[in-house]
């Protein structure tokens, strides 16, 4: 019992982050990471990639820990991952999909307008950034690959920002908990946009663990991240982050992805 | 335009010489600026180009994937919104594909992906046709005259297949300040050179023509102001400015010489005139003078008895032999018979003014080397020195002094008597040996037409110069040895 744990916790532990959130602030990331090493008592690194799908292949691999994904990739591989925690944003383990349109588009009030326009999804893995419009457009009635003249992915929900406020896209699909924290770190960049459509609530985008994580490991990781608010760095962190803590949840918060994602699939 | 021909030298060499100066700095300047035009330009075609190939290569990639995010990054990367040289950043920047339509750009409200640029008309339209018409793999540099733009653009070639083009729209006038500044820059340093040189040529021209307005202004001095002109300060160079100086010199001499010799033949040609006249007068006055004296002779020896008769008779007696006195002093001849005159002739004048002199206080001075007798009339010769000297003492002032010359050679003999009194004013000279002038209240103003006049047969010259405490007379008197 006192070997394992020893070379078990010298080890690092690998975190996987993916662009939907906030990840272009690496000092922010530095202090969280320290913050971390030393609840756990053991290295801690960040593992960035250029998507979800990459991300998720790490840790449904096992090559790194845990990972911050969204919960569209969680439904898909919910009997393979292991659910470890939930943020809660204002106070709830929920967030929503919004549709955004150019500040200058008077016209559009709703998805249905953007007919013909150029659309700017965030990741093909993301819930908020292009399972939810897909779904919508499903629901319509309407092929989701012929309504938009053009689409593409910026594979990042602050580049959908940017590329909808600077006209490359008629409209996008965006996390709306990254919406409202540029909202407040960077009004500049929302000013340029205008909010259409707001979807109803899903599940917060999760931690997860790699399938064969002990659950000692696992429940600790999690009791850290709940208890982060009780901590005065903790709270400051996620302040930054926006987010108000974290809850361990219940896999059935996602049960909404899950169906959106077999309406889609069917159609 | 008259005006400006009529211009002095003294202006117009100097304003010449700025104009040239000025001409020369304006047109180094334009030649300055031009040059440096054409460099940035060349410097900007080439970054353009440069830039362009870098992105088309860059591209590819994104545009075979369809990839408009990244292809959107890729432009946004290529711009530099604290660009120290804003001319060197592309206003616009448009991605199209093989048909012209837009795949990205940096303006996506002006561009929005998908529509046609050339749908716009204008400048954009040309473009395509000007894609149409070059080769697929060529770079190009088009500047569209109505447009504020120009473009650069190149070609997106993926395995020798055209995807589309990148073109790059530059400003014109992102260019103008750059191009305002290097003017200025230009300007500046003529304006320095300028200052520099202006005062230089300014000096320099006035200097090339002061020679030119000194000969100008001698010239219209003559023939009226003769003198003037001849001490003009003229330059003395070597150059054809100095030549013309000379030469003008040589005219202004030779003008006075002439002017000198009228002059002096005037006066000639009058007092022969004179002469000539009264040898005339007097010969026909002596004619019948002769007769009457003899008449008035004849009459006192045989027919004498009347006493009032006698009385009359002898007072026209008198009055014909002053006439006859009068008459023989303007008849001037020459004795060819005569004595040699001697030195000692010279002792016997000074004895004979001596009186004279005492009675006026004068110091009669003698300079005479002559040692033996010369072959001239010795009568003719005293009369001359005798009219002279009392003359002079005369004139010289009370205690004053005369001072007599006398030196003979080369057959000639030469004299000067001079006085320290007042000089002869400059109206009586040219009357001066005309009969009846005088100076003076007493005497018939006979003694210089008598000197004047032997001098003249003689075969010799007289001439006076008279300046204020110094009046020569001067005479020359050639001789034959025997």
């Amino acid at each position: 019992m006192p070997l394992l744990p020893v070379r078990a916790e010298t080890s690092v532990l690998r975190i996987g982050l993916t662009p939907v959130f906030l990840d272009d602030q690496l000092s922010f990331l530095t202090r969280w990471r320290l913050w971390l090493e030393r609840r756990l008592k053991r290295p801690v690194a960040f593992v960035q990639r250029g998507n979800y799908r990459e991300v998720l292949d790490l840790v449904r691999g096992g090559k790194i820990d845990f990972a911050w994904v969204c919960g569209y990739p969680y439904v898909r591989y919910r009997h393979e991952l292991r659910l470890v925690a939930v943020p809660l944003w204002r106070g709830r383990p929920y967030y929503q999909s919004y549709i955004i349109v150019p500040a200058d588009d008077g016209h559009s009030s709703s998805l249905p307008d953007l007919r013909g326009k150029v659309f700017s999804y965030s990741d093909p893995d993301s819930n908020s950034g292009y399972l939810y419009p897909q779904y919508r457009l499903t629901t319509l009635g309407e092929n989701p690959t012929t309504f938009f003249s053009r689409n593409f992915f910026t594979w990042g929900h602050r580049k959908v920002v940017e590329a909808v406020g600077v006209g490359l896209a008629d409209g996008g699909a965006v996390d709306g908990y990254v919406w409202e924290t540029l909202a407040e770190t960077h009004p500049a960049l929302t000013r340029s946009t205008r909010v259409i459509e707001r979807s109803p609530e899903f599940g917060h985008p999760p931690f997860v663990a790699r399938p064969d994580m002990p659950a000692v490991e696992l429940q600790r990781f999690r009791a850290v991240l709940v208890d982060m608010p009780a901590d005065a760095e903790g709270a400051e962190l996620l302040h930054l982050l926006r987010l108000d803590g974290f809850v361990a949840g219940a896999p059935a918060l996602f049960d909404g992805i899950a169906r959106m994602a077999a309406k889609v699939r069917s159609t | 335009m008259i005006v400006l021909a009529d211009l002095s030298l003294r202006w117009k060499i100097p304003l010449r010489v700025m104009g040239a100066v000025l001409g020369t700095a304006l047109a180094v300047t334009a030649a300055l600026v031009t040059r440096e035009y054409d460099e940035m330009r060349q410097n900007l075609d080439a970054h353009g180009k440069s830039l362009a190939r870098v992105l088309a290569n860059t591209l590819v990639t994104p545009v075979l994937h369809d990839d408009i995010w990244r292809a959107y990054e890729i432009l946004q990367s290529a711009r530099d919104p604290t660009a120290i040289a804003p001319e060197l950043q592309a206003d616009v920047v448009l991605v199209t594909d093989a048909d012209f339509n837009v795949f990205v750009s940096t303006r996506p409200k002006e561009f929005p992906i998908g529509s046609s640029p050339a749908s716009r008309g204008g400048v954009y339209g040309r473009l395509r046709a000007a894609l149409v018409k070059t080769k697929a793999t060529e770079q190009q540099v088009i500047e569209p005259a109505d447009s504020v733009h120009y473009f650069v653009m190149s070609p997106l070639v993926a395995d020798g297949v055209a995807l589309g083009h990148v073109i790059l729209g530059y400003s014109k006038i992102s260019f103008v300040p750059r191009f305002i500044g290097l003017v200025g820059q230009a300007a500046f340093v003529t304006l320095l050179v300028l200052v520099l040189i202006l005062p230089f040529s300014w000096f320099w021209a006035r200097r090339t023509g002061e020679p030119l307005v000194a000969l100008a202004d001698a010239m219209r001095r003559v023939p009226g102001d003769l003198e003037v002109a001849r001490l003009a300060d003229l330059p003395k160079s070597g150059d054809e400015i100095g030549q013309l100086g000379n030469a003008f010199r040589r005219m202004v001499g030779e003008l006075k010489h002439k002017q000198e010799l009228e002059d002096q033949m005037l006066v000639t040609e009058r007092l022969a005139a004179v002469g000539r006249m009264t040898a005339g007068i007097a010969h026909e006055i002596n004619n019948p003078l002769g007769g009457m004296l003899t008449a008035i002779k004849t009459y006192q020896r045989h027919g004498a008895g009347d006493p009032l008769a006698n009385q009359t008779l002898s007072l026209l007696e008198r009055g014909l032999t002053q006439i006859r006195h009068t008459v023989a002093a303007l008849l001037v001849e020459t004795k060819l018979q005569d004595r040699p005159f001697e030195p000692a002739d010279i002792d016997d004048l000074l004895i004979l003014v001596e009186a004279e002199a005492r009675a006026r206080s004068v110091t009669v001075v003698t300079e005479s080397p002559l040692q033996r007798a010369l072959p001239l009339p010795a009568t003719l010769l005293r009369q001359i020195l005798l009219n002279l000297l009392l003359n002079a003492i005369a004139a010289a002032d009370e205690g004053g002094r005369v001072r007599l010359g006398i030196n003979s050679g080369d057959g000639m003999l030469r004299f000067s008597v001079c006085n320290d009194g007042k000089h002869i004013p400059d109206e009586q000279m040219a009357y001066l040996f005309e009969p009846f002038v005088s100076g003076r209240e007493k005497g018939y103003g006979l003694g210089l037409w008598v000197v004047y006049q032997i001098v003249q047969q003689l075969n010799g010259g007289l001439s006076v110069d008279s300046e204020p405490g110094c009046t020569t007379f001067s005479a020359e008197i050639p001789y034959v040895e025997n």
